[in-house]
């Protein structure tokens, strides 16, 4: 018996073909955005919202990841947006090699935006690059103010956390300032915007941020 | 929840290695997971006795070292150990923690034949 020294990074492969995809949206000119929340958060409904919004200015796709059916995917394509959908079946997650798999399906020339909406899970898609520009967040604040401690991973590794469905708090009894508060500690570089894709409050300065972000890129 | 794609990888991952170095059996293998990943320990484990089946590491014992989190403001030049709440926020200067160690994972080695 002998031992042998690895030092081996268990999701060197995912990372490799992150950078790939990187390679490949760097040579489209893509500017790429992935999306992460809970289930029901409302991340499809930020997408509308923000579609809605640039759609004269910039030419756009989104990949949706979802464990069955193709229902988000739909709702998309219904704006005019090219879409695309991988159904992972049981994978609680998007990976990179999906979505590198997934870039087959698409003229990426002529576009400018790539949206990724990852399956809705607040654990698995923190721990997994796509080579993406953006990660943002999307959490609903009926979740509760105490999420970011029980789930902080995701919340740190992102660079803005959208505080979703603010029209619900006079009915849920979240204090918005503890949730603020709870997202600032397990991330201090976090970028915060509370909004409301069901009365577009708050939409805008999102809007603003992301076009300022594109542009900077 | 993402554990069994992980020890896949880690199957993947070992096999090529055993291989290269012209090893029959994998005996151990040994990683070291952050706390601050999404990794599961007893999930893990439970997950490679499932995978392992028909491999080189069939046989081979688990053993995971979990790393806690370590942060630290450069500001104040302090290092934290272990939070038990996820606070990035240096207590003294209010300024931003940066992870020195919790995000590992890792194969560290592997015993073979």
């Amino acid at each position: 018996m002998h031992i042998v020294d690895m030092n081996s990074q268990i999701l060197h492969e995912n990372e490799r073909i992150a950078h790939e995809n990187k390679h490949v949206f760097e040579k489209h000119g893509l500017f790429v955005t992935n999306l992460m929340s809970a289930p029901g958060a409302g991340k499809t409904s930020v997408l509308e919202e923000t579609i809605k919004r640039l759609k004269s200015q910039y030419k756009m796709a989104v990949i949706e990841g979802d464990l069955q059916t193709s229902i988000d995917s739909e709702r998309i394509e219904a704006m005019g947006i090219p879409s695309h959908q991988i159904t992972t079946g049981t994978v609680c997650h998007l990976d990179a090699r999906m979505v590198h798999n997934a870039l087959h399906d698409f003229k990426l020339d002529g576009n400018d935006l790539l949206f990724i909406e990852n399956v809705g899970n607040l654990v698995c898609p923190a721990d997994f690059e796509l080579g993406e520009d953006l990660k943002v967040m999307v959490f609903s604040v009926v979740e509760g103010a105490e999420k970011p401690k029980k789930y902080p991973v995701m919340f740190h590794e992102v660079e803005v956390v959208l505080l979703n469905k603010i029209d619900l708090i006079p009915y849920s009894g979240v204090s918005l300032e503890e949730l603020e508060k709870n997202v600032k500690e397990v991330n201090p570089k976090a970028v915060i915007f509370p909004i409301s894709c069901r009365t577009g409050e708050g939409i805008e300065n999102w809007i603003e941020w992301f076009k300022n972000k594109i542009s900077n890129k | 929840m993402h554990e069994v794609g992980i020890a896949q990888n880690i199957i993947e991952i070992i096999e090529k290695e055993a291989r290269q170095n012209n090893s029959g059996d994998i005996k151990k293998v040994k990683l070291i997971i952050g706390e601050f990943t999404n990794v599961v320990k007893e999930a893990l484990e439970f997950a490679f006795e499932v995978v392992k089946k028909n491999s080189l590491a069939e046989n081979a014992e688990f053993e995971i070292e979990m790393v806690k989190l370590k942060t630290y403001c450069a500001e104040c030049d302090i290092t934290f150990n272990g939070k038990e709440e996820a606070n990035f926020i240096c207590p003294h200067c209010s300024g931003f923690l940066e992870i020195v160690e919790g995000k590992e994972m890792k194969i560290e080695y592997i015993d073979v034949e």
